[in-house]
């Protein structure tokens, strides 16, 4: 690591870099029950999220697709990970939660209930010392909340 | 400095007037490589701007009193030196407004709506800025003027048999095009655009933004009938773009905004339009701003644009030479003749990804589309970096960049 980009490890954490390279559920869902896309027409971002939901509304799959910048993809990889097997309303809850996470590096609310899976997530924490990214880390979750409002709904994070 | 590289300018001592370029970011130089989004301003176009408001400032053209006299002397001296900047013939011809963006859209308006006809056209190119494609895209919504756009190269350059083709018909009204492409560096051949726009009855406009600022510009020799170029590009402030229009065409068409000093007489029925300049110029005007903007243009002229344009072609050639050595960079656009703008992608990271890396080593280079959706589109990329050179930017500079493009690179890989 060079002493050219010092302190970048703060946002660009071996796990960003892995879930960025390498991202989990990055597929599409045949039997999708809510799709959304989402884009950030600033910088070319762009994604399209699917959820699969049992009977009883909870998530059982969530994949995507998409391209983008590294932060993005990473986010919409750890969300999808951390998503599954939640009820909807949890994952309000943790949008809500990363929201604040992302925008100041740190999530009081984050103790108690879903701590553990919140903590997956503290890695993109760093993004809040770079504004001009935090809408890269937002996205997947701004297209959660589209997918669960009703589904096919074009979501930015503008 | 290196050898073979001889500067043209005396880079230290033109440094040395841009007092931000010493600022540190994050303890690190300032490698300012973002001129093409908006430049930096020398002492003098600041201190100019500053005098004013501290000697000779009022409202213009309306005082019967001696300091409104001053700045009215001062802002029609701005317009005179806009006029020789541009080589136009009359000053009557330059136009002020906030921006190049604004001066598209008053041609659209004026020219667009006012002159030309439904079932006529209007075209463009692929790689235009979005200031000179969304104003057409609205003339065609509310007035059914047809929008053609000519197709470009893959080497970034406009394809002048589709622009014949496009113009055959003759029912072109007004070709718009770019004089220098924000993101390819591609120089248009503006002569030869001109010639066969007219051949074909057609009026032709060019964006100068980028143009302007990196080569002598002569409005006559063009035969242009509209250019416009903007003044935070070229050294000076934020806040004032320049349409210029020769007489004629400009007299042949309706205003764009309306209200004080654009009108010669007004009764609750009617009103009747000042002359040019003064018709297109509501309200107050940017006065401060054509102050700098006068400014500006002393600045450069004492340089010499010959002397920018020499130091800037060698700044090109250095840093054509060090980008072709970096593996997995890919430039956009290699034009026969370019300018200083440098649009690229890097195959282990996302635009966005690198310019972050690039900011933490102190590197402002610009990431996304740069306002040129469609162009972007063309070449099937989603984003690029781009550098842009300004009359300060030094080739140890470019060296930098390229060695930081390199570690950026690596990190992702």
């Amino acid at each position: 690591m060079t002493a050219l980009f010092d302190n970048l490890r703060d946002l660009y954490q071996e796990v960003i870099l892995d879930h960025g390279r390498k991202p989990r559920h990055f597929r599409r869902l045949d039997n999708a029950t809510r799709t959304a896309r989402g884009d950030n027409p600033m910088c070319g971002d762009r994604m399209e999220l699917f959820l699969a939901l049992a009977e009883d509304g909870h998530i059982e799959d969530a994949t995507f697709q998409g391209r983008g910048c590294a932060i993005s993809i990473a986010s919409a990889s750890l969300m999808t990970d951390t998503i599954a097997g939640r009820t909807q309303a949890e994952a309000r809850e943790m949008s809500e939660k990363f929201r604040t996470l992302a925008m100041t590096g740190t999530c009081p609310a984050c103790e108690g209930a879903l701590a553990e899976a919140m903590e997956r997530l503290t890695p993109l924490s760093g993004v809040h010392e770079f504004p001009s990214r935090v809408k890269c880390a937002t996205l997947a979750w701004h297209t959660l909340n589209a997918a669960l409002d009703g589904g096919t709904k074009e979501a930015s994070s503008e | 400095m290196d050898g073979h590289l001889a500067p043209r300018l005396d880079l230290a001592k033109i440094r040395a007037d841009f007092p931000i370029l010493s600022e540190k970011i994050r303890g690190k130089d300032f490698t300012f490589l973002d001129s093409g989004a908006s430049a930096q301003k020398p002492r003098q176009v600041i201190q100019a701007m500053v005098t004013m408001m501290e000697t000779a400032y009022a409202n213009v053209h309306r005082g019967a009193y001696q300091m409104s006299e001053r700045a009215t002397e001062a802002y029609e001296a701005s317009r005179i030196a806009v006029q020789h900047f541009l080589h136009a013939g009359d000053a009557r011809e330059i136009i002020f407004t906030k921006s190049s963006t604004e001066a598209i859209n008053l041609v659209a308006h004026g020219y667009g709506r006012g002159v030309m006809k439904p079932g006529q056209a209007v075209v463009i190119s692929e790689m235009e800025h979005h200031a000179n494609i969304v104003p057409w895209q609205m003339l065609r919504d509310s007035h059914g003027i047809e929008l053609r756009v000519a197709r470009i190269t893959d080497a970034g350059e406009l394809d002048m048999d589709d622009l014949a083709a496009k113009l055959a018909d003759g029912k072109v009204g007004l070709v718009a095009v770019t004089h220098m492409s924000n993101v390819l560096g591609t120089v248009t051949p503006a002569e030869r655009i001109a010639k066969l726009a007219h051949a074909h009855g057609a009026r032709v406009l060019f964006d100068g933004s980028q143009a302007a600022v990196h080569r002598r510009v002569d409005v006559q020799a063009l035969d242009a009938d509209f250019y416009v170029f903007t003044g935070h590009k070229l050294y000076g402030p934020t806040g004032i773009g320049v349409l210029y229009g020769k007489a004629e065409v400009l007299e042949s068409m309706t205003p764009f905004l309306g209200g004080g000093d654009m009108i010669s007489e007004v009764t609750f029925e009617r009103s009747v339009w000042a002359p040019i300049p003064g018709k297109f110029e509501a309200g107050t005007p940017p006065i401060i701003e054509a102050i700098g903007l006068h400014a500006a243009i002393d600045y450069v002229n004492a340089i010499g644009m010959a002397a920018i344009e020499a130091h800037e072609r060698a700044l090109v050639d250095h840093a054509m030479a060090k980008l072709a050595q970096i593996e997995g960079l890919t430039l956009l656009g290699h034009a026969q003749d370019r300018g200083g703008v440098f649009a690229f992608s890097i195959d282990t990271a996302h635009a966005h990804d690198i310019a972050t890396l690039l900011d933490r080593a102190g590197l402002a280079l610009r990431s996304g589309r740069h306002c040129a959706e469609p162009l972007h589109a063309r070449f099937g990329v989603d984003s690029t970096c781009r550098a842009s050179f300004g009359l300060y930017t030094t080739p140890e500079e470019v060296d930098v960049l390229a060695e930081a493009l390199v570690q950026a690179r690596d990190f992702f890989r």
